[in-house]
């Protein structure tokens, strides 16, 4: 029975408590634990962390184990604690090009120096059920170690730089304050730091769709996946009181740097133009669509026309949050009985005068009274 | 069926060649209409594929419809036989079907291709299937399909040739290296898929039948042994093929399509032919490239395990 209104006090603890109890699920199962679903949910903790903005698997996991999986619900766990975090400083910019390297595709070049190293990634499984997956006392054989050491690794977008056939990346100034949209509001034009932050937090379903939007001539970009790199980058940081850069830990990322449609005037010649995509642990689906996003948003800088979804700005940084637009579209369940019975009062007047209007014939074909 | 389904090559658990006999047949009849109206998309019931989309599930489909026991299958992708995706879909093939494969472009019966068409030329017993990921040309100009289907219709197609002469206006050249648009039998504009423009010219009255599958946009078609295709051009502005200031660094050949190798950080590079199966054959009848020799020729010369 559906009892409206008052007195939800008990009602709340009680939804809590069924919550809790289908969230453990039968009690004759051993318990899910944190470092089960940090090591063995690696892709939804590194999703959860990337889209939460906060790099820490341990808490990931335990809002993932905390949301029963609902990966969104566990971005908005960890985004509400990150809020309380006190924020001491920005980094130095990571040096992707030092990154110890797991994996590394081109899609531009056949072969390069450092090579192409698949590392771990689903791209050539066959898509077919392992059952024997079913079974939890398999042994897993340890995997080939490579015994060379690896290779410097150029990164491409730097090797299509020195031939000048890459547009520079932009270079910000040493001390130039960075952008913080989790701080600040976000204000049109925004920034391209302010963007991929944006983008960085952005739901990555969303941001899918709208790359997968420019590949289907949406707002057509031509893009190369030049590299995609994965591993882990040390992170670097100078203490005021300090003044030199130390090393405060490292974080794994994967990053993606779309080579697209070329551009030029009469100033400058013809040369590709860049997407950047980037993001912590092995969320690669993420970082590419980011990287599509991210070139077509500067549809603008790049005096293109902006007429289709994913050049807009404001259309994709807006809604691109899901912690926002998760609670936007569910507070619909909330009650709005005041804003809805005061439509009710002016829809039964406006359809009184319609029937007078008609001389007193109230209802009309396709006339009927909607559901109450 | 039980009788001779016990016989039947290739993993049991699934059927001949993945999907099941009601979906080949759909395939196919969606096959016999394209060949029938050249170049025309034939849209089709496209299946979900244990490969991800964008990755050949088109092509495969094609595949996997027409191949028979007695086929040998030739799968590449940017014109070589061991690059990852044609291993892969060499592999699915082989455990779905169990036919024979080969990397001998000569010994193929059925070759599925991406991005490129062998350099050596096919015969009447070949079919190229082409995977497709934009089967619509005039995608890149009108990304509604409602308006696209009524161009074709129309045959209206001054869109396209505005599109190309925006590029001569703006860069001097049509500035399209791939995908580059073509004319089937007159009638049908149609994209060659992204093999690159320097491909186009074999596509015309290939002995071949030529058959494209783009599986996410479930569509086929088709163009026929001896069908004309013609690139777009204008006459003062002819189409042209892409050329390079070097040979093949492998086997020195000087008119196959070259890839980029990158060597060095400093910006030190050289030229393969596409075609691993071209390239491996001149190398046997005796040609040398600049590079034979070199470290990096011994990598990219390594045959598959």
């Amino acid at each position: 029975m559906y009892v409206a209104v008052k007195g939800g006090e008990a009602a709340i603890s009680n939804a809590h408590g069924l919550l809790a109890d289908e969230r453990r699920g039968d009690r004759a199962l051993p318990e899910l634990s944190v470092e089960q679903i940090a090591q063995q949910l690696g892709h939804a903790v590194d999703r959860v962390m990337t889209e939460g903005s906060l790099y820490d698997r341990e808490l990931a996991a335990l809002a993932i184990k905390q949301a029963q999986g609902d990966l969104v619900e566990a971005v908005f766990l960890l985004r509400a604690y990150r809020t309380t975090l006190p924020r001491f400083g920005a980094s130095e910019p990571i040096d992707t090009a030092a990154m110890a390297v797991e994996r590394r595709v081109s899609a531009t070049y056949k072969d390069l120096p450092g090579g192409q190293v698949l590392g771990p990634t689903y791209d050539y499984t066959h898509r077919l059920l392992d059952f024997d997956l079913l079974d939890t006392d398999r042994a897993v054989p340890a995997p080939h170690e490579s015994e060379e050491e690896q290779q410097p690794m150029a990164r491409v977008a730097d090797i299509l730089g020195q031939e000048g056939l890459l547009e520079p990346a932009e270079e910000a100034e040493a001390d130039a304050p960075v952008a913080d949209v989790t701080r600040e509001p976000m204000r049109y034009p925004a920034g391209r730091d302010a963007r991929l932050q944006a983008l960085a937090r952005g739901d990555e379903g969303f941001l899918l769709a709208l790359g997968y939007s420019t590949q289907r001539g949406y707002g057509g970009t031509h893009p190369f996946a030049g590299e995609i790199r994965m591993g882990t980058v040390s992170v670097e940081m100078v203490p005021e009181e300090l003044g030199f850069a130390i090393e405060i830990g490292e974080i794994a990322i994967t990053e993606c740097d779309m080579v697209n449609q070329f551009g030029g005037d009469a100033q400058r010649p013809p040369q590709f133009t860049r997407g950047y995509g980037l993001s912590f642990g092995r969320a690669e689906r993420k970082a590419m669509a980011m990287a599509l996003v991210d070139r077509a948003l500067r549809a603008d800088e790049l005096g293109e026309e902006t007429v289709f979804p994913a050049q807009d700005q404001e259309f994709v940084l807006y809604h691109a949050d899901n912690v926002e637009a998760s609670g936007f579209v569910q507070h619909l369940k909330l009650p709005h009985y005041v804003d809805f019975q005061s439509e009710l009062e002016l829809v039964r007047r406006l359809r009184r005068e319609h029937a007078e209007a008609r001389g007193g014939d109230d209802t009309g074909p396709g006339q009927q009274e909607a559901a109450e | 069926m039980n009788a001779t389904a016990k016989h039947r090559p290739g993993d049991p658990a699934y059927n001949f060649g993945y999907l099941d006999e009601q979906t080949k047949r759909m395939i196919r009849r969606g096959l016999l209409k394209a060949v029938a109206i050249p170049g025309y998309q034939v849209p089709f019931a496209s299946r979900e594929m244990p490969l991800p989309y964008g990755w050949g599930t088109g092509g495969i489909q094609v595949t996997a419809s027409i191949i028979g026991p007695n086929d040998r299958l030739k799968v590449i992708d940017q014109g070589a036989d061991d690059t990852t995706n044609a291993v892969s879909i060499r592999r699915f093939f082989h455990r779905v079907t169990e036919v024979e494969t080969t990397e001998e472009t000569a010994d193929a019966t059925l070759i599925q291709t991406r991005h490129r068409i062998p350099e050596r030329d096919l015969t009447e017993n070949q079919i190229l299937v082409y995977q497709v990921p934009i089967p619509e040309p005039l995608r890149q100009l009108e990304p509604r399909e409602s308006e696209c289907r009524k161009i074709h219709a129309w045959q209206e197609y001054g869109v396209m040739h505005v599109g190309l002469y925006e590029d001569i206006a703006r860069w001097g050249h049509i500035a399209r290296t791939y995908d580059y648009p073509v004319m089937v039998g007159g009638r049908y504009l149609t994209a060659p898929s992204p093999i690159p423009k320097f491909d186009n010219p074999k596509m015309t009255k290939m002995a071949a039948l030529q058959l494209f599958g783009a599986g996410r946009e479930k569509r086929l078609y088709a163009i026929p042994p001896y069908t004309d295709v013609k690139s777009l051009d204008f006459e003062d502005h002819p189409f042209e093929v892409q050329r390079w200031e070097e040979a093949c660094g492998l086997c020195g050949a000087s008119e196959s399509f070259l890839d980029e190798v990158i060597l060095d950080d400093h910006g030190g590079h050289m030229y393969v032919c596409s075609d691993s199966d071209f390239c491996r054959h001149r190398r046997d009848e005796g040609h040398r490239g600049a590079m034979a020799g070199h470290d990096v020729v011994r990598v990219l010369t390594e045959q598959n395990p």
